[in-house]
């Protein structure tokens, strides 16, 4: 019987390697972005690279930890199969308590990678949430609101800047984030009522809704397409369902798309014409002068 | 020598005058005896099966997320019907965040703290440090007692607005504003208000044993037991029982400046202009929620290694004892235990890298957080160490703590993941750090608990547990475990968020369901093997193998105890002559292949280290 439980030690850590190696065909790795409509079906078909490309560098960080850890894993349970393995075998304990130098180099050898895990991260995380280390060219498209159990977007209207306080011709939209590919952009984050959680899984963003805070997150969609927006931050009951879509269009389009909703938004439903649609953009050009 | 003597327990007790204080109450009746007793080892048992029996309860809570997770909005079978008979036997969503949140407050606050500091605590310390009982025995029939009532509360807290559909359901973390906000949501009205009540009532709970076990270890330990005498378990609890003497007080403090948030009309954690929908003003405010993010996780960080560090004390001792071999490294075991106390306590950040505090503040606390990976991995080597060379006996007690090494070994890495804070930022509320958590508390943490069980078993009812039932609920649970477990880390890393009622209503999650009925399988699988525990454990106490002494030939004092030991007890105040782990020491080879601490020097010419 005591080999049965050897060999349970030995094993286990096997079978959770091949799982995790075959884990990625399987779609059990990090979100498929589909970068084109409709989503890619089957599992493993897509890519699981990040469409940002900070989240391509928190993704290597990632696999930089996963070979550390992995190797550090296998010797382990290698280690702790081997020693069981002769405790099985032997009939008479050896005698000592402990080994000074093993103990010098099993503390000198870790400290040195943890302190390089460590400072290894420090340049992702500060391009992630340090102002100074953002993009040069990081625009602010709009304010993103957290409420139960929904994400409200404020827009500047087209061609203006997006104020900290609500302008009159502002465009508003529900769970629908609009935003050019292939260039930086900035939202600035609130909650209405409770704490939220902005999540963009295939760009691997992630920063918290903190009721009373206005917080910047910058993010860029190198391709276009739809992505997931969700909450991840317990917000209620209907958290599970809280989330939305970041819809990311080349500049031309998005563009377009944010004078279409525009002139959605400020038609009175009535008289739709070409001139209408001029003249709110005569009006942007003199608000924007003026602000 | 007393490992020699006669059980003459009655002869001692109503002779001598071992524990003074309590020789007026020498003959208490049943209630006295079983009840309300202050003797440490009923006070222990009392704790254990409380502990026990939560865990059941903690356990079904489980059961029950993990069906809502494999068969969303499906009728919940068995209870379904009688708890949920408006929807058809179908969970509610307000009823899965209820769910998950006492799940978490059950696990932790009512199963593992009290398990392993109230039970195995309680019935170790005065035993294995030679003393016939605790410091202060009322205060820990209090430290018990007032148990009750925050279970009560915690219970309570379903039925405070008046029907089931409203406990508390802010998650066992209570972030504000959810949980501060008496309208935000059908679980944060009395409910949460009566949940704060249990929470401050179980921290008074763990600070009475702790102040307790502080003083009978630093005061009551027997002559010759010197601190580098006292056995890891003892160094865990005494680590442990520090930690929460300093960290308590702040999660109490938090604890009653939430509830003056909710009931006195205080605005600690409640900022300014927060609209909730429906609601007609506005929050008045100029508090900040992080606040009481910092002060939760000043308390629940340390509290984490509160849930494990007793674990790893005894662990050290199991394994020494069980692989017949001193434990390798005694003093690096400790002063990485020490070192892992003392960066508890300045890691607690690392819960809230995506929060918005600060962002220095990220990477301080992930250079801290990263660096506790250090005496946690130092630990990890010693105990392979110490199976390394060892006659070890592959009974069900050292396949647990071979189990607990090997768990917390995954845990620990899957630690570094999200210690640093890059990655953390995608893993941050995802199942990865479920499956991380489950690792250490469950993996390491129960399966230690399950390992001290059957070790001290002996002791506690003078009978042996069934090995072949053991090792059985080993095998079913261990294999189980990973089933439920390990899954998680993937479906962590596909992005799956944490305390969703229905992730598969977002696309990117559809294709994990089958994955979730698998998990939910195995969880039902291990649930029922936790059957066998039971039975054995009752089994056992009814109808095992009577002990002895010292079933396992092992060197701690409280072997030389009779089994089980009475109140007192020791037959005769025990001396200490070295410290617990000279298992085949060349002294006494090859007649016998250990030494008891208690055993006089002379007859020896070597002293243990």
């Amino acid at each position: 019987m005591k080999w049965v439980w050897v060999s349970l030690f030995a094993i286990w850590p096997v079978a959770a390697i091949a799982l995790s190696a075959v884990s990625p065909s399987m779609g059990w790795w990090f979100p498929e972005s589909p970068v084109t409509e409709p989503a890619v079906a089957e599992p493993g078909a897509g890519s699981s690279e990040s469409v940002n490309p900070l989240g391509r560098e928190i993704d290597h960080l990632f696999y930089v930890i996963l070979v550390i850890c992995g190797v550090v894993f296998v010797l382990t349970h290698v280690g702790l199969a081997w020693v069981l393995f002769g405790g099985a075998r032997r009939t008479v304990a050896r005698y000592f308590h402990g080994n000074h130098v093993l103990e010098v180099v099993w503390t000198l050898i870790p400290a040195a990678v943890l302190f390089f895990i460590a400072f290894y991260q420090m340049e992702v995380w500060a391009k992630f949430r340090v102002e100074s280390y953002y993009p040069a060219d990081v625009t602010p498209v709009a304010e993103v609101t957290g409420r139960m159990y929904e994400w409200r977007i404020r827009y500047p209207a087209p061609g203006k800047t997006l104020m900290d306080t609500p302008q009159p011709d502002d465009l508003y939209a529900v769970n629908e984030l609009l935003i050019p590919a292939g260039e930086p952009v900035l939202i600035q984050l609130r909650s209405q009522d409770v704490q939220h959680s902005f999540s963009l899984p295939e760009f691997r963003i992630k920063q918290d809704a903190l009721p009373g805070q206005r917080i910047p997150v910058w993010f860029q969609a190198d391709q276009a397409g739809n992505y997931t927006l969700l909450c991840q931050e317990l917000c209620g009951w209907g958290h599970y369902k809280m989330g939305g879509v970041v819809i990311a269009t080349p500049p031309d389009e998005h563009a377009a798309a944010m004078a279409a909703l525009a002139a959605k938004q400020q038609s009175d439903g009535v008289n739709q014409t070409d001139d209408e649609e001029s003249e709110i953009a005569s009006t942007t050009a003199v608000t924007g002068e003026r602000n | 020598m007393s490992t020699l003597a006669p059980p003459s327990a009655d002869a001692a007790i109503s002779g001598g005058d071992p524990h003074g204080a309590h020789s007026e109450h020498k003959q208490p009746g049943f209630i006295g005896r079983y009840i309300f007793s202050s003797d440490h080892k009923v006070i222990g048992m009392q704790f254990l099966l409380t502990t026990l029996f939560m865990l059941f309860v903690g356990g079904a809570f489980a059961l029950a997320i993990r069906w809502q997770l494999a068969y969303p909005w499906e009728p919940l079978p068995i209870l379904g019907k009688a708890l949920f008979p408006t929807t058809g036997g179908r969970i509610t969503p307000e009823f899965y965040t209820m769910l998950f949140t006492m799940h978490g407050t059950v696990m932790v606050f009512l199963v593992i703290i009290p398990i392993l500091a109230g039970a195995f605590g309680n019935f170790l310390i005065p035993l294995q440090i030679g003393a016939e009982d605790m410091a202060f025995p009322r205060l820990n029939m209090a430290s018990y007692w007032i148990y009750w009532p925050a279970v009560f509360c915690f219970g309570y807290s379903y039925y405070a607005a008046g029907s089931l559909g409203a406990g508390a359901s802010s998650g066992w973390t209570a972030y504000p504003l959810l949980s501060a906000l008496p309208d935000a949501n059908p679980g944060t009205g009395p409910a949460q208000t009566w949940w704060l009540y249990g929470l401050t009532l179980v921290g008074v709970s763990s600070m009475m044993g702790s102040v307790n076990y502080l003083t009978t270890i630093i005061n009551m330990r027997a002559p010759g037991m010197t601190l580098f005498r006292m056995p890891m378990s003892i160094w865990g609890m005494f680590i442990t029982a520090i930690l929460q003497a300093f960290a308590l007080p702040v999660l109490t403090a938090a604890s009653l400046m939430l509830i003056a948030d909710r009931e006195l009309g205080t605005c600690f954690f409640i900022p300014t202009g927060q609209l909730l929908p429906g609601a007609d003003v506005a929050t008045v405010g100029g508090g900040q929620p992080l606040l009481w993010q910092h002060l939760f996780w000043f308390y629940s960080h340390p509290a984490v290694y509160i849930m494990v560090l007793p674990a790893m004390g005894m662990v050290s001792d199991m394994l020494a004892c069980h692989c017949r071999k001193p434990l390798f490294g005694y003093k690096p075991m400790i002063y990485s235990m020490t070192a892992i106390a003392g960066l508890g306590f300045v890691v607690w950040g690392h819960h809230m890298f995506t929060s918005g505090m600060n962002p220095a503040l990220g990477m301080t606390f992930m250079v801290s957080t990263i660096l506790i990976a250090l005496p946690s991995g130092i630990k990890v080597f010693n105990w392979i160490g110490t199976i390394w060379g060892g006659h070890v006996r592959f009974n069900t007690v050292l396949l647990n703590c071979a189990a607990f090494v090997s768990m917390f070994i995954t845990g620990g890495l899957s630690g570094i993941f999200m210690a640093a804070v890059p990655v953390d930022v995608y893993f941050h509320d995802t199942y990865f750090i479920v499956a991380h958590f489950h690792y250490i508390l469950f993996g390491a943490t129960l399966f230690g608990v399950f390992a001290a069980i059957h070790h001290w078993f002996p002791k506690m009812t003078g009978r042996s547990m069934s090995e072949r039932v053991g090792q059985l609920h080993f095998g079913i649970t261990f294999l189980a475990f990973h089933g439920v477990f390990f899954p998680m880390h993937l479906l962590g890393m596909a992005g799956m968020p944490r305390r969703y009622a229905d992730p598969y209503v977002h696309p990117p999650f559809e294709n994990l369901l089958g994955m979730n009925e698998f998990m939910t399988w195995a969880a039902i699988v291990m649930g029922a093997a936790q059957l066998l525990l039971v039975a054995n454990f009752f089994g056992s106490w009814a109808f095992g193998k009577k002990a002895g002494r010292n079933p396992w030939l092992a060197n701690g004092l409280e072997w030389s105890a009779p089994s089980p030991p009475p109140h007192g007890n020791f037959d005769l105040p025990p001396v200490c002559y070295r410290g617990p782990y000279e298992y085949s020491s060349p002294v006494v080879m090859p007649d016998r292949d250990y030494l008891p601490q208690d055993e006089p020097a002379e007859a020896h010419a070597v002293q243990g280290a």
